[in-house]
C-alpha cells in the first residue's frame, strides 16, 4: 500500500512515464498531450521540492516492500533540488518546444519528416524526464541502472531525432560510449553486491572500505559514470552530439542529462573516505576540462559548438571542487550544486536561445549572426544573459557558485583551486563575448526578414535566463532546501 | 522606518524602470523615450534630495537582502554615497537632455537609452553599496551595461574598442572578485559603515592584508585608469560623444575612484593602511598617472584623445587625496570626484558639439571655432580654465586642498607635483583656446546659419555645457557657502575621517 504522508514522491516519476506511453499511442503528433503532460511533471516536481523543504527527508518503500527487496524511493535536500532543477529546465524547453516544432513548419515536402521528429520527440522526451526524475529519487542502486539505461536510450533516440548524417553519427558515438559507460556501471554495481549483499545506495557507501573488490566496484562505477558525464578526456563525444541535436534536444542534453551522471557521482564521492584518498583526481581532470574546453569553444566558428565545448569546460568546474566537498564549515557542497542548476538554467537559455537564431537565420557561424539582434531581441537579450550566468558575473546563480568556490577555497588554503577558478572565468568570458559581441552588434541588417520564430520560443529563453538570474538574488532559498539531511 | 529603506530602492528603480521600458519601445517611438528619460531623470533627482536633506538631518538609510548565509547585500546611504549620487544624478539629466538631441535620427536608439539608464542605475548602485560584495557586484554590472555604449556605433574601430575595453574591465573585474573573496575568506563581512574591523587582523595576517589591498586596488584602478592599467580609456572614445562624457565624468572612471576611496577609507581605514605602509605606494601611483596622464595629452592632436588623457590624469588627483591622508587634502580628493565631474562633462559635451556640428575631431583643424560657435566654445574655456586650476573656478579649490592637505602631512614635495602639473594642463588646454578664439578659420564653414540668422546647433545641445560651465564656476566662487559640494565633503569627513 501507499502511505499517504509521503506517496507524493512516486508522481514525478509516475506521471511523466504515463505521459511518454500516450503520447507514443496518439496517432498524430501529441503536442497537446504532451505539454499537458510536462506541466503536470513540472507541477508535481514543484511540489515535492516543497514538500522536502517544509518537511524534511521523504522516503517511500514502493508496494510496502522493504529493502533489501523492495524499491525505495528517497528524497532529501539534494534529490529534491535536482528534481525541482529539472522541472523548471524542463519545463521551459517543453513550452519551447510546442513553439519550435510549429515554427518549423512550412507547408512543403519536408514537412512529413518534421511532424515524424515531433511525434517520436515528445514521448522520448517525457521518459526521458521520468528517468530522471527516478535516477535523482532511487535508493537502490539497480533502480538507478535501470533509470541510467532509460536516460541513455532516450537520449540517443532525441540525439538521432535530426535525422541529418553529422548528428546520426555523432547519436551512434553516443550510443556506444553510453553502453560502455553503462555496462562499466552495471559489473561495479554487481561487485558491490558481492561484498555488501545489498544494493540500497546509503548501505554500499556506507561500507565503503579500501578493500580490493570495492576499490574495484567503485573504479568501475566512477569510470562508467565519468565516461557518461563527459569529463575531460573523456568529452570526446559530447560536442557533435549536443550540438547536430535539434535545439531543444541540445537544451536537455548539455541542462539536463549530464547532470543525471554527475549526481550519481558526486552522491558516491561525497564520502571523506574517498576524497581524503583520490579526492584529487576528479578535481585534476575538472581542471583541464577547464582549460581545454574554453579554448575549444572560442575556436569554434558555429555558435551551438561553441555553447556545446562551453558545457565541455563547465563540466569541468562540477568536478573541480570535490576536495572542497570536505569542507568543515560544508559549503563544498552547496558550492557544487549552486554551480550544477546555474549552469542548466544558463545553459538550457542559451542553446534554446542559439536554436532560434539557426531557425531564423538558417545558420549559426558565429561571424555572420551580427544583426539578429534587431529580429530576435528577446532571445538574443536571453543568450547574453545565460552567457552572463557562465562567466560567473553578478547578478547570477553563476557568480554566487564561484564566489562559494573561492571564498571556499581560500578558506582551506587551496590556491591553486581559487586561481584555476577565477582564469577559468576570465576564459568563459573571453568565448561568451566572441558570440555575444556578433548577437549583440549594432549592425543593422539591410533587410528585414520575415520572423520566423515563434514567440514563445524567444520567451521561454528569456524566461530560463531570468532564472539563473534570480538565482543570483535569493540564494537563500536552494541552499535551504539543500540543507535538508 | 519603512518608507526611509524603500527610498534606496526607489533610487535605483527611478531609472531601472524607465530603462526597461524603453528597450520594449518602438524605435520610432519617440515621444514617449523622451518622456520616459526624463521622468526618470527628474523623479530621481527629486528622489536624491529627500535622501541627502535626511543624512544631513541625521536620518540612516539602509536595506538589506540576505545573499548567502553569512553575507548579505547592503544598500546604505552615507554622506559619501550621497556625493556620488548627487553628482551621478544631476550629470545623468543633463546627458540625457544632451543624448536626445545628439543622437535625432541615428539608428538604435531605445538599445542606446535603454543601456543609458541601467548604466546609471548601476552607478548609483556603486555609490550606495554598503559592503564590499555588493560593490563588487554593481562594479561588475557596470562593465556589462556600458560595453554596449562603446560599441554603439557598431564599426569595426568600435567593436575594437569594446573588445580592448572588455579585456581590461573583466581583467580588472576577476582581480576584484579575487581581492573580495579572499578578504572575505578572512573577515567575513566588512560593512563600509564600520571602521577598523580589520585591525585585529594586523598581527596574524599583515602580508595577507598588504596582497588583499594590491589586489582590490588593482581590480579598481583598472577602471579608474590609473597607470599602467588605462590603455581602454583613449581608445572607448570611438564611442558617442554623450557615452564618452557619461564615461569620464560619472560611470566608469569615477566608479573606479570611488572604489580606491571605499577601499581605503572604509575597509581598511586610514590608521591600518598606514600601519601597513600602503599609503605612500598608492600616494605614488597617483602623483606618476598625474603627470603621465598630462604628458601623453600633451601628444595627441585628437581632441577627445586629448581629454580623455586629460581625464586620466586629473582623476588621480582623487586618489592623490585620499592616499596623503590629511583631513584636508581627503576633502581636495573627495570634492574632486565632483569637481572634475562637472568640468570633464562640460569639454566632452563641447567636443561632441564641434564635431557634430563642424565635423572638426582634430586640435588642429579648431583654428577661429570660437566665432562660429561662441557658446559652445565659452563654455569649453571655461571648463579648461577649472581643470588648469585657475581661481576661482572648482579645480582651484580641489588643488587648493590637495596642497595645504599636503603640506599638513610634511610632504612638500608633492607640491612640485601639482605645480607641474597645472602647467601642463596649461600647457595642453591653453592651444586649444587660443586656436579657437584667436586664429583665422582655414576655410568657411559647412553648412550655412539656420534662418534665424544666427544658431550653433540645437539648444538642447548647447544648454548643458553652459550649464555645467557655469556651474563649475559657481562650486568654486561659492565654495564657502553651506551648499557647495565642499561644505558636504567637509561635513564628511568632519563626521567620519577626522583627526
Amino acid at each position: 500500500m501507499i502511505s499517504p504522508s509521503s506517496s507524493w514522491l512516486i508522481w514525478p516519476i509516475i506521471v511523466p512515464l504515463l505521459g511518454a506511453v500516450l503520447c507514443f499511442l496518439a496517432g498524430k503528433p501529441p503536442r497537446r498531450t504532451g505539454l499537458l503532460f510536462a506541466v503536470l511533471t513540472g507541477g508535481a516536481s514543484l511540489v515535492l521540492g516543497w514538500q522536502v523543504l517544509a518537511r524534511g527527508i521523504e522516503s517511500h518503500a514502493l508496494g510496502a516492500w522493504r529493502p533489501p527487496l523492495g524499491i525505495s524511493l528517497r528524497a532529501d535536500g539534494a534529490a529534491a533540488l535536482m528534481v525541482t532543477m529539472t522541472a523548471v529546465t524542463g519545463l521551459a524547453v517543453s513550452i519551447y518546444s510546442g513553439g519550435y516544432f510549429q515554427s518549423r513548419l512550412t507547408g512543403d515536402d519536408r514537412d512529413r519528416r518534421r511532424l515524424a521528429q515531433e511525434q517520436y520527440f515528445w514521448p522520448l522526451w517525457l521518459l526521458l524526464w521520468g528517468a530522471l526524475n527516478g535516477l535523482f529519487l532511487s535508493g537502490d542502486v539497480f533502480n538507478i541502472y535501470i533509470c541510467l539505461e532509460l536516460v541513455a536510450l532516450s537520449s540517443v533516440g532525441l540525439t538521432a531525432l535530426s535525422g541529418k548524417p553529422p548528428s546520426l553519427v555523432a547519436a551512434m558515438r553516443y550510443l556506444l560510449v553510453s553502453l560502455l559507460g553503462s555496462l562499466s556501471f552495471l559489473l561495479g554495481v554487481g561487485f558491490f553486491y558481492k561484498t555488501c549483499s545489498t544494493l540500497e545506495l546509503a548501505a554500499i557507501i556506507g561500507a565503503l572500505a579500501p578493500t580490493p573488490p570495492m576499490i574495484m566496484a567503485l573504479a568501475l562505477v566512477s569510470a562508467g559514470l565519468l565516461l557518461k558525464t563527459a569529463l575531460f578526456p573523456f568529452h570526446f563525444w559530447l560536442p557533435p552530439a549536443h550540438a547536430n541535436a535539434l535545439s531543444p534536444v541540445s537544451a536537455i542534453l548539455s541542462g539536463l542529462v549530464i547532470k543525471g551522471t554527475w549526481y550519481l557521482f558526486y552522491r558516491f564521492w561525497q564520502e571523506e573516505i574517498l576524497l581524503a584518498a583520490v579526492g584529487a583526481l576528479p578535481a585534476i581532470l575538472g581542471g583541464g576540462a577547464i582549460i581545454w574546453g574554453a579554448f575549444q569553444a572560442f575556436s569554434q566558428q558555429r555558435l551551438k559548438m561553441l555553447v556545446a565545448y562551453s558545457t565541455v569546460a563547465q563540466i569541468g568546474y562540477l568536478f573541480v571542487a570535490f576536495p572542497l566537498l570536505a569542507d568543515p564549515a560544508g559549503m563544498g557542497g552547496p558550492a557544487l550544486f549552486y554551480f550544477a542548476i546555474s549552469h542548466s538554467f544558463a545553459k538550457g537559455a542559451m542553446f534554446l536561445a542559439a536554436g532560434t537564431f539557426l531557425l531564423q537565420m538558417g545558420h549559426d557561424r558565429i561571424d555572420d549572426l551580427a544583426g539578429v539582434r534587431q529580429i530576435l531581441p528577446v532571445s538574443s537579450f536571453a543568450f547574453a544573459l545565460g552567457g552572463l550566468s557562465l562567466m560567473g558575473l553578478p547578478p547570477s546563480g553563476g557568480f554566487i557558485a564561484k564566489y562559494l568556490y573561492v571564498t571556499t577555497a581560500i578558506t582551506q588554503g587551496r590556491w591553486w583551486l581559487a586561481l584555476l577558478v577565477v582564469l577559468g572565468s576570465g576564459l568563459t568570458a573571453a568565448y561568451v563575448f566572441r558570440a555575444v559581441a556578433a548577437i549583440l552588434s549594432p549592425r543593422l541588417l539591410e533587410e528585414r526578414p520575415q520572423l520566423a520564430v515563434a514567440a514563445s520560443m524567444q520567451w521561454s529563453a528569456l524566461a530560463l535566463a531570468l532564472m539563473a538570474m534570480l538565482l543570483g538574488i535569493v540564494a537563500t532559498l536552494p541552499l535551504a532546501l539543500l540543507g535538508v539531511k | 522606518m519603512v518608507w526611509q529603506n524603500w527610498l534606496l530602492v526607489a533610487i535605483l528603480l527611478s531609472s531601472m524602470v524607465p530603462g526597461l521600458i524603453i528597450f520594449s519601445l518602438a524605435e520610432s517611438n519617440r515621444g514617449w523615450r523622451t518622456a520616459l528619460n526624463i521622468l526618470g531623470a527628474t523623479v530621481k533627482m527629486i528622489l536624491v534630495l529627500v535622501m541627502i536633506v535626511g543624512i544631513y538631518q541625521g536620518r540612516r538609510f539602509a536595506v538589506h537582502l540576505r545573499l548567502l548565509p553569512d553575507i548579505e547585500l547592503v544598500l546604505r546611504a552615507d554622506p559619501l554615497s550621497a556625493l556620488f549620487v548627487a553628482l551621478s544624478s544631476l550629470l545623468w539629466l543633463l546627458t540625457t537632455i544632451y543624448a536626445i538631441a545628439y543622437l535625432e535620427d541615428s539608428p538604435n536608439r531605445s538599445h542606446f537609452f535603454g543601456y543609458f539608464s541601467l548604466c546609471v542605475t548601476v552607478t548609483i548602485g556603486i555609490a550606495l553599496a554598503g559592503n564590499l560584495l555588493t560593490f563588487l557586484f554593481f562594479f561588475e554590472m557596470l562593465t556589462l551595461t556600458t560595453y554596449p555604449l562603446v560599441i554603439h556605433r557598431g564599426t569595426p574601430e568600435a567593436m575594437a574598442a569594446g573588445r580592448v575595453y572588455l579585456l581590461y574591465t573583466l581583467s580588472g573585474g576577476l582581480l576584484l572578485f579575487f581581492g573580495v573573496a579572499w578578504l572575505h575568506a578572512l573577515a567575513g563581512q566588512i560593512d563600509f559603515s564600520r571602521q577598523g574591523v580589520l585591525l585585529p587582523l594586523l598581527a596574524e595576517h599583515r602580508l595577507s592584508l598588504i596582497l588583499i589591498f594590491a589586489v582590490l586596488i588593482a581590480g579598481v584602478g583598472v577602471k579608474g585608469a590609473l597607470v599602467p592599467l588605462h590603455g581602454w580609456l583613449p581608445r572607448a572614445m570611438v564611442a558617442p560623444a554623450p557615452v564618452s562624457a557619461l564615461l569620464h565624468a560619472v560611470a566608469v572612471v569615477k566608479a573606479g575612484a570611488f572604489g580606491i576611496m571605499r577601499i581605503v577609507l572604509d575597509v581598511y581605514g586610514l590608521p591600518l593602511s598606514r600601519e601597513l605602509g600602503l599609503l605612500m605606494p598608492l600616494l605614488l601611483l597617483a602623483a606618476i598617472t598625474i603627470i603621465h596622464g598630462s604628458l601623453l595629452a600633451l601628444g595627441q592632436d585628437n581632441l577627445k584623445r586629448r581629454l580623455a588623457y586629460s581625464t586620466v590624469s586629473q582623476v588621480s588627483y582623487i586618489a592623490l587625496g585620499i592616499s596623503i591622508g590629511s583631513p584636508l587634502a581627503i576633502m581636495g580628493g573627495m570634492v574632486h570626484l565632483v569637481h572634475q565631474g562637472i568640468m570633464k562633462i562640460t569639454l566632452f559635451f563641447c567636443a561632441g558639439n564641434i564635431a557634430e556640428t563642424l565635423e572638426i575631431h582634430d586640435i588642429s583643424g579648431m583654428n577661429g571655432v570660437g566665432r562660429r560657435m561662441p557658446l559652445t566654445m565659452g563654455a569649453f574655456t571655461l571648463a579648461a580654465m577649472g581643470m588648469i586650476g585657475l581661481p576661482p573656478m572648482a579645480g582651484f579649490v580641489s588643488k587648493w586642498y590637495l596642497g595645504l592637505g599636503a603640506i599638513d602631512q610634511g610632504m612638500e614635495w608633492l607640491i612640485a607635483v601639482l605645480v607641474l602639473s597645472t602647467l601642463l594642463n596649461a600647457a595642453y588646454f591653453l592651444p586649444i583656446i587660443h586656436r579657437a578664439w584667436f586664429k583665422e578659420p582655414a576655410a568657411p564653414w559647412p553648412g550655412t546659419p539656420g534662418p534665424t540668422g544666427f544658431r550653433e546647433c540645437h539648444w538642447m545641445l548647447v544648454a548643458p555645457p553652459i550649464l555645467t560651465a557655469l556651474l563649475s564656476l559657481l562650486v568654486g566662487l561659492l565654495a564657502n557657502s553651506g551648499l557647495s559640494p565642499l561644505a558636504w565633503v567637509r561635513f564628511i569627513v568632519a563626521t567620519r575621517y577626522g583627526p
